[in-house]
């Protein structure tokens, strides 16, 4: 459990990262937390020889809401988005990431970047149709998290670029569900769903759901959303899009889930998800 | 026989629920564990493991890592050979019965047999460096087919993991007291189960770690274990190193549940390094090395059958037991299985009970002793079984277990194997268990829950274990065959200033027994708990003891204090009858004070007795000898029975699987309390620890026989999140055997509670009719039961085979041969 050598470089700004990148190049890493690439660097599964440590960037830091949108900076800890209830299913989620010593050190920045498909937030971000907005030597580009997640641990982020931003939807007037299936409340979800709804005149004006470890991505359960979309959020229709929530998918089995059972907890979760976003 | 006597002295520290006071220093980072000390010229030590279950070592390459930064040297097993007197030993040699054991040296040469085996080791000038040279060492592996399945291990033309044996069965042992066949042919009520009882991980929080310095002529291990001096012992022999030029010591250790109660290769192996190389060598157990490389617990199937007549008197219980042992027989291996046996009956009478045990070789890391060690199998399964019988009868199981309680009138009970169970009153804790836990409230709960979808269950365990390791002559050499004694030492030292110090050859390692031995010493000798210091696990400072295993550190190692400290009081009385010119036998110990009975102004402290003890007056008699000092080496007559009932509140969430412990009610008798605190304690732990199992842990190895959970992601240990509160009570029925009437409870939870969160499973989901789970009750596991497609399902069904007859090594005769179909 002891990492390889590596070197360190604390950063107090972005360009600085940027710049501490392009030294390092392939082989550097940004700390943006550490709980999930420290222990990946002490069971020597990663062993990048640079780390620049972005913990002392405070433009990264922080929660703000304009033009319909939330931008929240990528250093801004799970903690933080856990206390802010103003974000609904971003803070729901956040609030059942790992514990809390985890959640005061990990980063949404940090998580996203990482790409591990069992974690919280991305599929809730996927669900929300957040962007992130990177940055690096070419210049600042924005990427729909739709295209951000690529494989397993794998994202759209080029070796120098560095994620400093995530904006969120308002979705003002959704309503929303998260259900985390764990074996213990600290671990990774087995299966996760976030559903984001706008009911409008009984029906369904928009309905989104987000799968999370059903594949090497987080995934959009279409066809559950498709059951909905124009329908009222009731049993009937809840029931039918949960039993299509896991339609076309092919998640992987592990030691405490087949792919049978991952698939039927999609549609249990999928079901109780709607039902709290119906309001009970 | 003074149990029914408050304890002599009377200060009355007995009894009182005193905080731990080994915690401060613990909880604020000032311990000394084995990771916290750094000796001068220090090295580290890192191991090259094998990522093969079953390979010949082809080649090992060394020259890359010997040129690494900071590399001082490479060892391979072939280059340590020559430092090795003998192998790790393994202790249990009984009368008649042959048990195959290969030889085990710290360095494997020729073969690996599990994943994590060692084949070179590192030393290197930081830990950092030893980890990176470590990556250099090049082995050459050539696989061979591994064994994992223990039953298909015992299977005609299985691979072999040990080939000079021709078979990997490793023994066959077995009991029996009264008729069962008898009992068989004409019981009007049978049942029978196979009953899994899964592989487990000890896991304390503290991994292993050892380090070992040379110093003029002598060594020194220091290591984090719970058995000093029979590491000193066993490594003398191992290394040659005359017992008197070793000292083991266990300084602050860090938990150890049975992980920590054995002599490793790894502690050899820095101890050979030292002594090459002349400096001091470290090496401190990563967790990944812990969960491959520290033995193993449980790991059996047994086929159990239950026999009793129509009204439900029990006449008979069989069970054949497939112990899967690992690849090498560690200190106690062999032995686990069978080590519950005194109890196989649980707390029922049972006229006859026939016991037979085979072990198996696998391409595992080996088992042995963890927390309950071979007692939680036996009471899971009699408590299951006494569960699945009451529904064949369609009897209360509760009724059921009260009609065939063995009555508190007879005690001292002679069960049909010949143990003597010291006492119980069976009826008396399941009583007051029912006075805390409602169950007509929580039937009715029960019901109403149900029909809004909710799967509230409860289970039960009114169970006995058998600690207090041990009367040496029951278990010793013409015993049952450990080739070792299972007495306990105390030395008490009063100082002459009237403080002092109490050396015990228990080695606690987190259960708080710094502070009921010095509460047991306080009383006797007439000071406060604050004035005792206690020292234990160093074999330089304190006489041989036997460490701190079973349950048995506070009803032996307590027991020898107390005697130790009554010696003194004994000589104190002495001391102070002649100077206060009376009869020993009229001073009388009371509130601090010793004192001439009826002239309670006429008294002395325990400071100025030991004050004249040390610079004796011309009024103390010459025959009188100076100083204040005694020893005390305490065998007991019999073992201990604690005992028990125990429920546990479940939700199973039917839709996933998912079970929920929501409540717990625990009624444990341990005899009368030292410390009330610590025993809620250790119960606590016993019971969390049983959820574990229950639950949520597993060591799960895969078909390959690579380790699948090779940390705590995989390997799930429950966290304070996954439990509810705990409501524990006690009754008091004192155990004859010692003069504090105590038993012990290490274990207590661990033994009680695995039943009872199975049980409450069941009963959370009969209505889909699911009447058998093996644990643990992962959420999948419980939803393939209920939706009748997962192996949990199908192993109910398997037929009930008959045991081979054969000794060990006379070939592959099993269970398997009658074949589960």
């Amino acid at each position: 459990m002891i990492p390889a050598e590596f070197d360190y470089q604390r950063v107090a700004s972005v360009d600085e990262a940027i710049s501490a990148l392009g030294t390092g190049g392939e082989d550097a890493k940004l700390l943006a937390g550490g709980h999930s690439l420290v222990p990946l660097m002490k069971l020597r599964l990663a062993a990048p020889a640079l780390l620049i440590d972005m913990g002392g960037i405070e433009e990264l830091k922080g929660i703000q809401r304009a033009n319909g949108h939330w931008s929240i900076g990528a250093l801004t800890t799970h903690a933080t988005l856990q206390s802010s209830d103003e974000l609904g299913v971003v803070a729901a989620a956040a609030s059942q990431i790992a514990d809390q010593q985890v959640r005061n050190r990990g980063t949404i920045g940090g998580s996203l970047a990482h790409g591990d498909p069992a974690s919280d937030l991305p599929a809730v971000l996927l669900a929300a149709e957040a962007e992130v907005v990177a940055r690096g030597a070419g210049g600042e580009r924005t990427i729909p998290v739709a295209e951000l997640w690529q494989d397993y641990l794998t994202t759209a982020l080029t070796p120098d670029e560095v994620l400093t931003e995530v904006r969120l939807p308002a979705l003002d007037g959704y309503s929303w569900g998260y259900e985390k299936f764990t074996r213990r409340a600290e671990d990774w979800a087995m299966v996760g769903v976030a559903v984001l709804a706008k009911v409008s005149d009984g029906v369904c004006e928009d309905v989104r759901i987000g799968l999370t470890h059903m594949a090497s991505t987080p995934l959009r359960a279409t066809a559950a959303e498709e059951a909905l979309r124009g329908q009222p959020l009731d049993a009937e229709h809840i029931a039918a899009a949960a039993s299509a929530a896991a339609d076309g998918t092919e998640p992987p089995g592990d030691l405490n889930a087949t792919a049978e059972y991952k698939r039927h907890l999609a549609g249990v979760l999928t079901g109780r998800a709607l039902r709290t976003a119906a309001g009970g | 026989m003074s149990v029914t006597e408050a304890p002599k002295g009377g200060n009355g520290y007995v009894g009182q629920a005193m905080k731990r006071r080994e915690d401060p220093r613990m909880i604020t980072g000032r311990g000394n564990y084995i990771d916290d000390m750094i000796l001068p010229g220090m090295l580290y030590m890192a191991v090259v493991r094998s990522p093969e279950a079953h390979a010949t070592i082809t080649s090992i390459d060394t020259a890359e890592a010997k040129a690494a930064p900071g590399v001082v040297a490479v060892f391979t097993g072939e280059e340590l050979a020559g430092d090795f007197a003998g192998p790790i030993p393994m202790v249990w040699d009984p009368p008649g019965v042959d048990i195959n054991t290969p030889e085990h040296w710290p360095l494997k040469r020729g073969e690996v047999k599990h994943v994590g085996d060692p084949i070179a080791v590192v030393v290197a000038n930081t830990k950092g460096q030893a980890a990176d040279a470590a990556d250099l060492v090049i082995a050459e592996l050539d696989p061979k087919p591994a064994v994992v399945d223990p039953e298909k291990a015992l299977e005609e033309g299985s691979p072999l993991v040990w080939e000079q044996f021709g078979t990997n069965k490793t023994h066959e042992w077995a009991v029996a007291g009264g008729d069962f066949d008898g009992a068989l042919s004409v019981a009007e009520v049978m049942v029978e189960q196979r009953v899994v009882n899964h592989r487990i991980s000890g896991a304390p929080i503290e991994p292993r770690g050892s380090i070992a310095e040379p110093r003029a002529e002598s060594l020194t291990l220091y290591s984090a274990t719970q058995i000093p001096h029979i590491a000193r012992f066993v490594l003398s022999g191992m290394l040659e190193i005359p017992e008197d030029r070793l000292r083991v010591v266990a300084p602050d250790v860090g938990g150890g549940f049975g992980a920590k109660l054995q002599v490793y290769a790894e502690e050899a192996l820095v101890l050979v390094l030292a002594k090459r190389l002349n400096r001091p060598v470290k090496w401190v157990e990563t967790r990944s090395e812990h969960m491959s490389t520290s033995h193993h617990g449980r790991d059996q199937i047994a086929y159990v059958t239950l026999t009793a007549k129509r009204d439900g008197t029990l006449t008979g219980v069989r069970a054949k037991v497939i112990a899967d042992l690992g690849a090498y027989q560690q200190i106690l291996t062999p032995f686990i299985p069978e080590l519950g046996f005194p109890v196989a009956g649980g707390c029922y009478k049972i006229p006859a009970i026939d016991l037979n045990f085979v072990g198996v070789f696998t391409n595992k890391m080996a088992t042995d002793a963890i927390r309950g060690a071979g007692r939680p199998e036996m009471t899971y399964w009699i408590e299951l079984m006494m569960d699945k019988l009451a529904r064949e009868l369609d009897m209360d199981p509760l009724e059921l277990r009260r009609k065939n309680f063995i009555p508190k009138e007879e005690f001292p009970y002679e069960t049909p194997l010949g143990i003597v169970y010291d006492s119980g009153n069976y009826e008396g804790t399941l009583d007051k268990l029912l006075v805390n836990f409602d169950l007509d409230a929580f039937r009715a709960e029960q019901a109403q829950l149900r029909e809004k979808g909710i799967h509230r269950g409860v289970g039960f365990s009114t169970w006995v274990e058998v600690c207090g390791l041990a009367p040496s002559r029951a278990v010793g050499p013409q015993g049952v065959g450990l080739q070792a004694a299972f007495w306990e030492s105390a030395m008490v030292r009063v100082h002459p200033s009237g403080s002092a110090t109490v050396y015990s050859g228990a080695s606690p390692h987190g259960q708080g027994l710094d502070t009921s031995f010095a509460q047991i010493a306080a009383d006797r000798l007439g000071i406060t708990p604050e004035q005792v210091h206690v020292i234990h696990g160093d074999t330089d400072t304190g006489p041989f003891g036997w460490g701190t295993y079973g349950s048995r550190s506070l009803s032996v190692g307590g027991e020898a204090i107390a005697r130790a400290a009554e010696k003194v009081q004994e000589k104190a009385k002495k001391v102070c009858a002649a100077l206060l010119e009376a009869a020993p036998e009229d001073i009388e110990l009371a509130d601090g004070k010793f004192s001439v009975k009826g002239s309670p102004d006429k008294s002395m402290t325990m400071a100025e007795i030991s004050g004249a003890a040390h610079i004796p007056p011309n009024e103390l008699p010459a025959d009188i000898e100076p100083g204040l000092e005694e020893a005390s080496f305490y065998d007991p007559e019999n073992f201990v029975f604690p005992f028990g009932a125990h429920a546990c509140i479940v939700d199973v969430d039917i839709e996933t699987g998912k079970v929920k412990v929501v409540d717990y009610y625990a009624v444990d008798d341990c005899g009368p309390a030292i410390n009330p605190m610590l025993i809620e304690g250790q119960v606590h732990g016993g019971i969390a620890h049983a959820i574990g199992q229950a639950l949520y842990e597993q060591v799960v190895y895969d078909d390959e026989g690579q380790l699948v959970t090779g940390t705590f992601v995989d390997y799930a240990l429950p966290t304070a999140a996954e439990l509810p509160s705990f409501n524990t009570d006690r009754t008091e029925t004192p155990s004859p055997v010692n003069s504090l009437g105590v038993k012990g409870v290490g274990e207590a939870g661990t033994i009680a509670a695995t039943p009872a969160v199975t049980a409450a499973v069941l009963d959370a989901i009969k209505p889909t009719g699911v009447e058998w789970l093996d644990m643990p009750l992962t959420p999948m596991r419980v939803w393939q039961a209920i939706h009748g497609d997962g192996p949990a399902a199908t192993e109910q069904g398997k037929d009930i085979p008959e045991h081979g007859q054969g000794s060990a090594g006379s070939g592959p005769a099993s269970p398997g041969e009658g074949g589960p179909s």
